[in-house]
């Protein structure tokens, strides 16, 4: 059986100064009127502010100098990030590229997608979209069908992406394409590229969402041309490096604080002097994010060490965003008012907002049921 | 922790704590060979520094033993002893040998501690007393003319009518009529540190108890074959089974976190954190490993309800979910949301 252990961590001596300057960075913006903490999260889109974050040092802090980034510690950087989203700023431009693409290519990419690519996403002007889920190919991702076969000095790709989130505003994309057909090892015979969508061949269409956003889109791939040298880490080895990335898609405090601002704003709204029920709910949600950073930021440091903490991360997206996905529900009962459509400039705009994106907490980035699945490997059961 | 102590805690369960001692315990005898044995090894004085008698183990560490004892659900005050120590070295009192209880832990209760010609006495009653029938102390704390003190008087002859928790543990009614004690000396909070001591101690017991009800409902679901395989195959068992270890997880990292916490006295915002959430991880835990064993486990035979009996218990003791969701509830409520995300950064 697999022992869970979550490690306790201690944060860096730096980690104080850097949220001291997180906090700067988002209070001066509030200040000037940039945006408003409870209109975002972690997707909402600001290339703006990316930028500002790249310029402070806040993106790629964990690469090496030689390219843009800042040498400092996976748990530095995990200070940061929460503190992004504690405060509420609009980092959805540059997250993934920081959260996994950068890391990839740092990892498993060629010296010229190294060199050309990480500096600007550190600089906070290069955003990454992640190319895995298919129309036909979502939890059971070893189905993917997009293809690529090779050509002159690289590969031609031709399939279609799903659930791409910020395709449209992104620079490039990591897809996940099968290079070899299938054989008895499914999980064989698939690649990662660096897909440049400026580069003619690939086309980008918005799909809409629940509550009328535009995030995820579909992206058609028809004999769009990829250089040998934005091959990720070898042919054939791209299922090895997705289910390496998971651990950083899944354990982070995204996982946990989608619904923070809703959280922060029914205390407000709650005011000083809660009545038993409501003071008990509160309560009751502290105790639950409490335990849920303690998690968090011990597979931040299994990470740190090396390690490939899969099964941790698996469950803590599962708890994290179930409590996410809880607050509105509790709140609505202890704040009667009914949920209104708006981009979040009233408490009943706050609460509808939260309510439409909430399905999607324990959909994206690996659906509670795939999660399970994976914890239960972990417990030795499959 | 060395996994030597590990090792030896195994051991001492193994050679101590058999089903005929266990069931016995349950109807009221005394397990001396356990007791004893828990003292040769130094647990009983873990959770002390070296100069009050301790062990020499760091608090951290005594609290990993503490709940590996609890994961072999033992039926002894060892918890108690531990608390009951840790307040009377606080007050600079000597630590007493063998095992010892504190009071008042129950409800409203209050003592009142007077002070005489020939020293100090204590008044009142307490009820649910964890062991208070079979410990040879009892640590008391209460109001001495307004001042917070802590006392210690012997257990003997004070215990009443004796209940028992779900898990058959002597819970004792206790009546002080001016009993002398023993010694006696201030100590801030004493009754509310008291308090917030016996639920970080009871959050530690449960983590452990927690993880022997995973690793049964694991062992019996790779075990128990129905429709022609382990029932551990069956995806539906598998979810169950992965949100039970999700529970246990969080419990052992919120216990974790406030016992690094606590390690010189209780913190006012991790202890209540630890108590609620590992409180509601073993309502669920339980409930699921229950079910992942079907009617086995509703058996006297099997042995899981040695730690569900214990879970279902000590989420109740020194304060329910509810009484530390509240506390944190309106500490927050009244700084305002603004003093929440510091409070959990530490900064």
């Amino acid at each position: 059986m697999h022992e869970f252990r979550f490690e306790p961590v201690e944060l860096p001596p730096a980690a104080q100064e850097l949220r001291r300057q997180v906090r700067a960075l988002i209070a001066e913006e509030v200040a000037r009127g940039a945006f408003n903490p409870s209109q975002h999260t972690w997707s909402s889109f600001d290339a703006d502010f990316s930028r500002k974050c790249g310029e402070r040092g806040f993106i790629g802090m964990i690469w090496p100098k030689k390219y843009g980034g800042h040498e400092r510690t996976a748990l530095e950087r995990y200070v940061v990030t929460e503190e992004m989203l504690a405060g509420g700023a609009p980092v959805g431009g540059h997250w993934v590229a920081d959260r996994q693409s950068g890391h990839q290519i740092l990892r498993n990419g060629s010296e010229r997608a190294k060199s050309e690519i990480l500096p600007k996403i550190a600089a906070g002007t290069c955003f990454f979209a992640i190319g895995m889920s298919e129309p036909d190919s979502g939890s059971d991702l070893a189905a993917v069908r997009t293809r690529a076969s090779k050509a002159e000095g690289g590969w031609k790709i031709s399939g279609t992406k799903v659930w791409t989130s910020s395709a449209h505003r992104a620079h490039y994309l990591i897809a996940l394409v099968r290079t070899a057909p299938k054989e008895e090892d499914r999980h064989a015979g698939l690649t990662q590229f660096i897909v440049d969508l400026s580069r003619p061949g690939v086309t980008v269409r918005p799909i809409y969402n629940l509550y009328g956003g535009h995030d995820f889109n579909e992206v058609v791939f028809d004999d769009y041309f990829v250089p040998d040298d934005m091959v990720m880490g070898g042919v054939g080895k791209g299922w090895q490096m997705v289910t390496g990335e998971l651990a950083f898609e899944r354990s982070g405090p995204d996982r946990f604080l989608s619904t923070f601002q809703l959280f922060l704003e029914s205390i407000r709204q709650v005011g000083p002097a809660p009545d038993d029920r409501a003071a008990n709910d509160i309560g009751r949600f502290i105790a639950h994010v409490a335990t849920l950073r303690r998690m968090s930021t011990s597979v931040a440091g299994m990470l740190q060490r090396g390690a490939q903490p899969n099964v941790e991360a698996a469950l803590v997206k599962d708890m994290g965003t179930a409590f996410e996905r809880e607050i509105p529900e509790v709140f609505r009962h202890l704040i009667p008012t009914e949920p209104a459509l708006g981009p979040g400039a009233s408490y009943p705009e706050l609460l509808g907002m939260t309510m439409l994106q909430a399905p999607g907490f324990t959909i994206r980035g690996g659906t509670r049921e795939i999660l399970r699945g994976i914890i239960a490997r972990g417990l030795g059961l499959r | 922790m060395s996994a030597d102590l590990l090792k030896t805690i195994d051991r001492v369960f193994e050679e101590h704590c058999g089903k005929g001692v266990r069931e016995a315990a349950e109807g009221g005898a005394w397990p001396a060979g356990l007791w004893q044995a828990l003292e040769d090894v130094g647990l009983t004085t873990a959770a002390l520094a070296e100069d009050a008698g301790g062990s020499g183990l760091e608090f951290g560490d005594a609290m990993l033993a503490l709940r590996r004892t609890a994961y072999h659900a033992a039926p002894v005050p060892l918890a108690e002893t531990m608390l009951a120590g840790r307040l009377l070295s606080a007050a600079g009192i000597a630590v007493p040998a063998g095992a010892l209880t504190v009071a008042p832990v129950h409800g409203a209760d209050r003592l009142e501690i007077a002070r005489g010609a020939s020293g100090y006495t204590v008044y009142g009653t307490a009820r649910r007393v964890p062991w208070g029938n079979q410990c040879a102390h009892v640590v008391v704390a209460g109001e001495c003319n307004g001042e917070a003190m802590v006392g210690l008087a012997q257990a003997a002859g004070m215990a009443g009518s004796v209940e028992r928790n779900l898990a058959g543990e002597p819970r004792a009614e206790m009546h002080f009529k001016a009993a002398p004690l023993i010694a006696a000396a201030p100590l801030a909070d004493a009754h509310a540190r008291m308090g917030a001591e016996g639920a970080l101690l009871r959050s530690v017991q449960m983590a452990g108890a927690l993880e022997r009800s995973l690793e049964y409902a694991l062992l019996y679901a790779n075990e128990r074959v129905q429709f022609g395989r382990p029932i551990g195959k069956f995806q539906a068992i598998q979810h169950l089974l992965a949100v039970l270890a999700g529970q246990v997880a969080a419990s052992s990292a919120a216990a974790d976190a406030a016992v690094e916490a606590c390690r010189e006295s209780p913190d006012g915002f991790m202890v209540p954190v630890a108590k609620a959430r590992i409180g509601e991880a073993a309502g669920r835990a339980a409930e699921i490993a229950h079910q992942v064993h079907g009617a086995m486990g509703y058996t006297r035979e099997h042995n899981l309800h040695y730690v569900t009996r214990r879970l279902w218990s000590w989420r109740d003791e020194f304060g329910n979910e509810t009484h530390w969701q509240m506390r944190l509830g309106r500490m927050i409520a009244a700084k305002g949301a603004d003093a929440l995300w510091p409070m959990l950064t530490g900064v």
